[in-house]
């Protein structure tokens, strides 16, 4: 365990948390840009350059912006009066922590038996575009039809109905 | 602990304070970014069990991470878009004041 993995660990779960327990709802979306930044500097310290980079562009770049743009449309940047957590907060926080301790035994149970220190993996930007075009073709195509469909789809969604027209 | 088991760890914390801030917060859009949490969580689980698997030059986990973002991104569009309408139906994105199904 390097020092750089503790250090990118403590950011990404210290953005998390912060993403979820902050008042204001515009800093929660900024502590969650801080949550990916930390995620894609892991993925990169795991010599997987070409889905770090994928996830700062996907989710910094894009993601994150839309999360700003949906709390100034629906003006969520007020804090509620009846406070941000919902009633039923105790009973959400006990599964949560009740997941935790299901994953985190599992993953200690198991830690013996997981491979040790691997040689880091060469992998070229190439490859994954031949994988991509190749063995991973199906998946492709099926992504492609869904984007497409998801962004007609929230197009449509969102698209402002005048009321004479209904 | 082995750095595979390290970063399990890191990606079950996450997973839970994405779940956590999914079922405690009352603003939709809160809830929605618990959910990218959570997604976000199982594709760093998916990339470390690539980097330290048997067979990394296969690209197995790497490509499925990246599908992943790829559907995650979908999600995004389409739920901002739904709290975007509800919000201009209901005038709210208070979770607790919508109990009801009818328009």
């Amino acid at each position: 365990m390097s020092f750089v993995f503790y250090i990118l660990a403590a950011l990404t779960v210290a953005g998390g948390l912060a993403a979820i327990l902050l008042k204001n709802t515009v800093h929660c979306a900024l502590a969650l840009t801080v949550a990916f930044a930390g995620l894609a500097l892991l993925f990169l310290e795991l010599d997987a350059q070409f889905a770090g980079f994928a996830q700062i562009l996907v989710y910094i770049g894009a993601v994150a912006i839309l999360v700003v743009f949906a709390i100034l449309l629906t003006k969520g940047s007020e804090t509620p009066t009846g406070g941000v957590f919902s009633k039923l907060w105790p009973v959400g926080l006990m599964i949560a922590a009740a997941v935790f301790a299901v994953l985190g035994w599992a993953v200690l149970q198991t830690a013996p038996m997981l491979p040790k220190a691997a040689p880091a993996p060469v992998v070229t930007v190439q490859q994954i575009g031949q994988a991509l075009v190749g063995r991973y073709v199906l998946p492709l195509e099926i992504i492609a039809v869904l984007l497409t469909a998801a962004m007609i789809g929230a197009v449509i969604i969102a698209i402002h109905e005048k009321e004479e027209k209904r | 602990m082995t750095p595979l088991s390290g970063y399990l760890l890191v990606a079950a914390l996450l997973f839970s304070i994405g779940l956590a801030g999914a079922l405690t917060r009352r603003n939709a859009i809160l809830v929605l970014i618990g959910i990218e949490l959570m997604l976000n969580a199982a594709n760093l689980n998916l990339i470390a069990f690539w980097r330290y698997g048997p067979h990394p030059e296969l690209l197995t986990g790497m490509m499925f991470a990246i599908f992943s973002i790829a559907v995650a991104a979908a999600e995004a569009a389409v739920g901002l878009g739904l709290v975007i309408q509800i919000h201009r139906h209901a005038k709210t994105t208070d979770l607790d004041a919508m109990n009801r199904m009818k328009g």
